[in-house]
């Protein structure tokens, strides 16, 4: 696989960065709120201190709502771990239901910020391919990024994998003005040498409503 | 003083608000843009605390269809992105009074509101 070609690898980086930095910004939000938990407690206890004891339904409403912040920091930081590990192999048994459940968790802070609603819909069987897991995780995330650019007018964004008789494919669905230009974009523009490298063919369907990226069962 | 909470993050706002109210400031809250513009159409503030970052809308323009609303209306930027750079040209940049990096601490907020409020 040339998967060390110059422009896979800075593309590989960037994704990286852009991926950590939505990452560390959503769980420095977590810790903004667990903060302000945190002060209100101290608040509460200093006006105790005064003779204001605080309302006990009040003092097990914050500790419930800190507790879930906790599970939520758990979820983004297990979700951060999966993807720095996506690199470890460069060829390693994956399964697409997996890996497109972990691009919708890294996707939903830039869907948020564009009003787009992300559904990842798991196969009720494994779909595996021998593949790249990082690579495709790009290549998926690029995808991801044209599709939510012409998502429909509930600004919804379906994903969805499937096994092929070749091995895989990967649906991006319920598009609205996927264009030829956006799906050269990632198939011969910047980010070409991602697909080559991965054997990965990507297409829309007849409607133009979906983008197919479709993958062989082992690179 | 009014102070009008912008961040998607319902339960920051809501904490800070109860925050603020216990020291004396009223405070009131919106999780969208949408929101905040509907509160300003209701009431006045003087001043709004926005997240750089609100979903759809970023946070320079949120500022700019507040300002329209409320002319006399000054603004503190929050930020989950935190640098030295932030700190030293941040405000200048979003044409902000202050601009502060998350987590907050509430005393300096509430220095930094009435800071603004003397301008």
């Amino acid at each position: 696989m040339a998967m060390d070609s110059d422009e896979v690898e800075v593309a590989g980086i960037q994704f990286f960065g852009k991926m950590s930095a939505s990452i560390s910004h959503e769980i420095k939000n977590v810790l903004a709120v667990i903060n302000e938990n945190a002060g209100l407690l101290e608040d509460i206890c200093f006006m105790a201190d005064r003779g204001k004891p605080g309302d006990i339904a009040r003092l097990k409403k914050i500790a419930g709502d800190v507790k879930d912040l906790v599970r939520r920091a758990d979820r983004i930081v297990t979700a951060m771990s999966r993807f720095a590990h996506s690199a470890d192999e460069p060829s390693t048994e994956t399964d697409l239901g997996e890996l497109t459940a972990l691009l919708g968790l890294l996707a939903m802070r830039f869907a948020a910020m564009r009003g787009v609603e992300i559904k990842t819909l798991a196969p009720s069987d494994p779909v595996l391919v021998t593949t790249f897991p990082f690579g495709l995780l790009n290549l998926l995330w690029t995808c991801l990024d044209c599709a939510m650019k012409a998502a429909d007018s509930g600004k919804i964004v379906e994903i969805v994998a499937a096994k092929t008789t070749e091995g895989g494919l990967v649906r991006f669905r319920r598009l609205e003005q996927l264009s030829a230009a956006s799906i050269a974009d990632i198939a011969l523009g910047r980010l070409s040498a991602l697909p080559h490298a991965l054997n990965a063919t990507i297409a829309a369907d007849e409607t133009k409503t979906e983008l197919i990226v479709r993958l062989p069962k082992a690179l | 003083m009014r102070v009008l909470l912008v961040d998607d993050e319902l339960e920051l706002v809501t904490t800070l608000a109860e925050r603020l109210e216990l020291r004396g400031i009223a405070a009131e809250w919106a999780t969208s843009a949408e929101e905040a513009l509907r509160r300003v159409e209701m009431s006045t503030f003087d001043i709004a605390v926005l997240d750089v970052k609100i979903p759809k809308v970023d946070g320079l323009e949120l500022k700019k269809r507040l300002q329209e609303k409320c002319p006399g209306m000054k603004f503190i930027f929050v930020t989950g992105h935190g640098s030295a750079r932030d700190f030293e040209t941040g405000a200048s940049e979003v044409g902000a009074d202050f601009y502060l990096v998350k987590p907050l601490n509430i005393e300096n907020l509430i220095a930094k509101i009435k800071e603004a409020l003397q301008r």
